[in-house]
């Protein structure tokens, strides 16, 4: 049995400690915002923060997780109240198809967590995961949307 | 049997609305059953697009499907336009395939291809709110006792006279429903329009940044097993000998299946089946086809250029003969565009249970009917017994429209295991090297000029594979397939003499619709090729085609504005050089402007990239600048790294470490000049992406002097600082 914590809950898994950590959140724990995109950790679509650190999780085998905190999109918004990484993609309409943005979302508060105020080459390193529809330059401006209200509430 | 699904899967969907309400603000889609909000407890059909409650929310149905293009929101803009209900209180849902057979193809083509969303079902959509309407005035006049001629309608609710009774929709949706739809309903004038023309925030959104989003990979059932497969690598090849011997009894595995020309591992979660099937011992019998590389292929496509018989002549004006052989100068040049794969982020799937008799499918499908269809025909049951269950798609760009074989296997591998529910996956690897790509196309081009260095003649050949004779397999007219002439045969510049022929070179490498399809390499091949004529004739490129537009006024007036928008003629740093070029795409008219640098390194630095847009009518116009951000993103990674190769019969690359993507850090500042000029409905998910390669190749020739014939760039050592 593998323990691990997913969004603050507890689970253990009895799976190949070799599993991938996002085939364990879809298909065993039913997590399905993490997405599988290549299973070779170039997409980043499968990106979920393992104790705060974004990781491809499609690419990080359960047991590295073992008896640590998973985040993943579902975890993000708390009590109600979206992360305002969440409510900048809103504001700025940024999703196209959807299907790389957890991704894209979980590396943004990953990024935003290290850096309150990334420059424009801060987010190009940072941002690496794939958009098909191609919406980055909503991604970036949505990610200085987020500082600056991050900015204001910690102020 | 729809029926009982519904049922099981009930709670979960409350409880998932629930949560997006309190969260989202109510704006949920999701994963909802087809019909299920127009199911509830008093909801009343006026007619197949508009439901409304008792409690005045408004239903509006969607029939097409929603991949990112954002349709979802407009088609339904355009319902409630002239519905003049309250937007705020509009709920979408999609219409159910299988009532669709069930009820004539009350909601026509579902089909979201071709850009053509919005222009195909404009008229019958704002007609269908505009009945709808009518009816609900009716049958509130008739509640008052007055003439429906004193009656209107704004915001959810009929008014009697001005600033008297007013009744809201929901109070008399019963009533309207049992009344005669009137047969002669009188569309707005579009100079009254309230919401078509406004940016409208896309319904679908906030699901998406909840994680909440449910997409054909995302869906889970009771008892549900899943499926990786297999498929032989070279194209049409078949199953010779399968050995599982090495993964029976493997922990989760449930069976191993050989299909004609696939192997299915059946396990308890997918990634179970995946890795077991590297361990299937299987023989392929590769047909006639393992020795096919692109250098066979290319030969094959150089003798349709070269071929004097087997070939069709698409549009002919004048005599180009003639014209060509007493020309002052004459151009020839030889372009070539490759195969491209499709790469949508979330991989081809199909989730099917197959039971006495029925078929549920639930796949992300850019056309429903004709998911339906295949499953029925699998499954060997009638239409009528099969359902589609509607999901958004992770990307589609035309690969999830008209193959479906992802249904087909994954409605086979159900039938297997009959009862059960199976949700089949692809790899990368597999969506990568099983794709149906984007024709590869040889095009010879030869022109004429006048002594004034003005073109007198024109003349291109098309060698490559027919898509609508290969994959939906329709006969072609004339012998010419339009997409692989797309944009020559329809050249709106005044030139006296043209000849468009086509030689069909078909191969066994499967070739389908890509997004823009014809129209995102043809232009890159004309508006490269008008450049050098104007490069011959020692003129301006935006004035040389500024003079042979003058008779096409959207494609002139595009071109102008977009020239204008991006300072054309105006100076620029040292180093820096603009490109331009313009054509006309799924109904819209377009034309680009690109302005960058190239080092010694080959890095091609974009600083600018101006993209104009005429799609006549405007929708919802942030969506449109989404939509041309986002055909920028596709195009570019396409023009720069784009190429599927074929070697022993088979595709060479496989991920996105061999099939590169455009990155973030890539991305160039890009400017939309959304020009609507009214009075026609063009497409807008695909047009956008027409007029970038020639910009930038056009840019690149004026700054380095050579001229770019062949994509992607990164075979001429270029590359996307």
């Amino acid at each position: 049995m593998i323990e691990l914590t997913v969004n603050g809950r507890k689970h253990s898994v009895d799976v190949e400690p070799e599993m991938p950590l996002l085939w364990v959140l879809r298909d065993v724990l039913d997590v399905k915002g993490p997405k599988f995109g290549c299973g070779i950790a170039q997409c980043g679509a499968c990106t979920v923060h393992l104790n705060g650190e974004p990781v491809r999780s499609c690419s990080v085998p359960v047991s590295a997780a073992a008896s640590q905190r998973v985040l993943t999109i579902e975890g993000l918004a708390q009590r109600g109240q979206l992360h305002p990484v969440q409510k900048a993609w809103i504001d700025h309409e940024v999703p196209q198809c959807g299907y790389c943005q957890s991704g894209q979302i979980m590396a943004a508060v990953a990024l935003l967590a290290k850096n309150r105020d990334p420059s424009d080459p801060d987010i190009d390193a940072a941002m690496t995961n794939i958009c098909r529809c191609g919406t980055y330059a909503r991604i970036r401006t949505a990610i200085h949307a987020a500082a600056k209200t991050l900015k204001s509430t910690k102020a | 049997m729809a029926k009982t699904f519904a049922r099981k899967f009930e709670p979960a969907r409350r409880k998932f609305l629930k949560q997006s309400a309190a969260i989202g603000g109510g704006l949920s889609v999701g994963f909802t059953l087809p019909g299920a909000l127009a199911q509830k407890p008093g909801a009343v059909e006026i007619n197949a697009w508009v439901v409304i409650r008792p409690d005045d929310a408004i239903i509006i149905r969607y029939a097409r499907s929603e991949m990112g293009q954002g349709s979802m929101t407009s088609a339904p803009m355009l319902v409630a336009e002239e519905l003049e209900c309250d937007w705020r209180r509009v709920k979408i849902e999609y219409a159910s395939a299988n009532a669709n057979v069930k009820r004539k193809r009350a909601w026509g083509d579902m089909a979201a291809v071709g850009s053509r969303t919005i222009r195909n079902s404009q008229e019958y959509l704002r007609k269908a709110g505009a009945t709808a309407r009518e009816m609900l005035i009716a049958a509130a006049a008739q509640q008052w006792g007055v003439p429906a001629s004193e009656c209107s309608a704004s915001n959810s609710f009929i008014t009697h006279g001005a600033g008297g009774r007013r009744l809201s929709f929901g109070k008399v949706a019963d009533a309207a429903a049992k009344l005669e739809p009137p047969n002669d309903v009188k569309l707005k004038d579009p100079k009254d329009w309230k919401l078509i023309g406004k940016s409208v925030k896309r319904i679908d959104i906030p699901d998406t940044v909840l994680g909440r989003q449910r997409y054909g990979i995302d869906v889970q059932l009771p008892g549900m097993l899943y499926a990786a497969i297999a498929q032989c690598p070279v194209f049409g090849g078949k199953l010779k000998s399968m050995d599982a011997s090495k993964v029976e009894g493997r922990r989760g595995i449930v069976k191993v299946v050989p299909f004609e020309t696939f192997v299915a591992v059946v396990a308890d979660n997918w990634w179970r089946a995946k890795e077991a099937l590297r361990d299937v011992h299987v023989e392929w019998d590769a047909g006639a086809n393992g020795n096919v590389s692109s250098a066979s292929l290319m030969e094959f496509y150089q003798g349709g250029l070269d071929t004097q018989t087997d070939v069709a002549t698409a549009r002919k004006d004048g005599d180009f003969d003639q014209a060509f052989a007493s020309a002052a100068k004459k151009i020839e040049a030889e372009y070539y565009t490759p195969y491209l794969a499709h790469a949508c982020l979330e991989p081809m799937g199909c989730t099917a249970i197959v039971k006495d008799g029925k078929v549920d499918v639930w796949t992300s499908t850019q056309n429903a009917e004709a998911s339906l269809a295949n499953a029925a025909a699998v499954a060997g049951v009638p239409l009528e017994n099969v359902e589609v269950h509607r999901v958004q798609l992770g990307g589609g760009f035309g690969r999830r429209g008209g193959a479906q074989d992802f249904v087909r296997q994954g409605v086979a591998i159900a039938k297997a295991m009959e009862g059960t529910p199976v949700k089949m996956l692809w790899t990368r690897e597999e969506d990568t090297q099983h794709d149906f790509y984007r024709p590869a196309s040889l095009i010879r081009l030869k022109a004429g000029l006048d002594p004034q260095g003005g073109p007198v003649a024109w003349y291109s050949r098309v060698s490559a594979t027919s898509i609508i004779a290969t994959l939906p397999r329709l006969p072609l007219k004339d012998g010419v397939d339009p997409q692989a002439v797309a944009s020559l045969n329809d050249l709106p510049h005044a030139i006296p003499n043209v000849r468009i022929e086509y030689a069909q070179r078909n191969t066994h490498v499967p070739v389908g619709f890509w997004r823009t399809v014809g129209h995102s390499q043809n232009p890159f091949v004309r508006e490269s090729f008008m450049d050098e004529l104007a490069s011959a004739a020692g003129k301006d490129p935006f004035e040389y085609r500024r003079a042979l537009l003058a008779k096409s006024p959207k494609d002139l007036g595009i071109l102008e504005a977009t020239a204008k928008a991006a300072g054309w003629g105006q100076p620029l740093p040292a180093g820096v050089f603009r490109g331009i070029a313009q054509t006309e795409a799924y109904g819209s008219y377009t034309s680009a402007v690109a302005e960058l640098s190239v080092d010694k390194n080959g890095e091609v630095n974009i600083r600018r990239l101006v993209l104009g847009i005429d799609p006549g009518y405007a929708v919802n116009p942030d969506n449109i600048q989404a939509q041309m951000q986002g055909s920028s993103v596709f195009m570019l990674t396409a023009m720069f790294w784009g190429e599927i190769t074929i070697k022993e019969g088979r595709a060479e690359q496989s991920n996105f470490h061999d099939y590169r993507m455009m990155r973030l850090r890539e991305m160039p500042h890009v400017e939309v000049v959304l020009a609507p000029s009214g009075g026609f409905w063009g497409g807008v998910g695909e047009p956008g992406q027409a007029s970038i390669a020639p910009a930038v190749c056009n840019a690149i020739f004026a700054a380095t002097g050579k001229r770019v014939r062949s994509l992607p760039l990164k075979n001429h050592g270029l590359t996307l600082a």
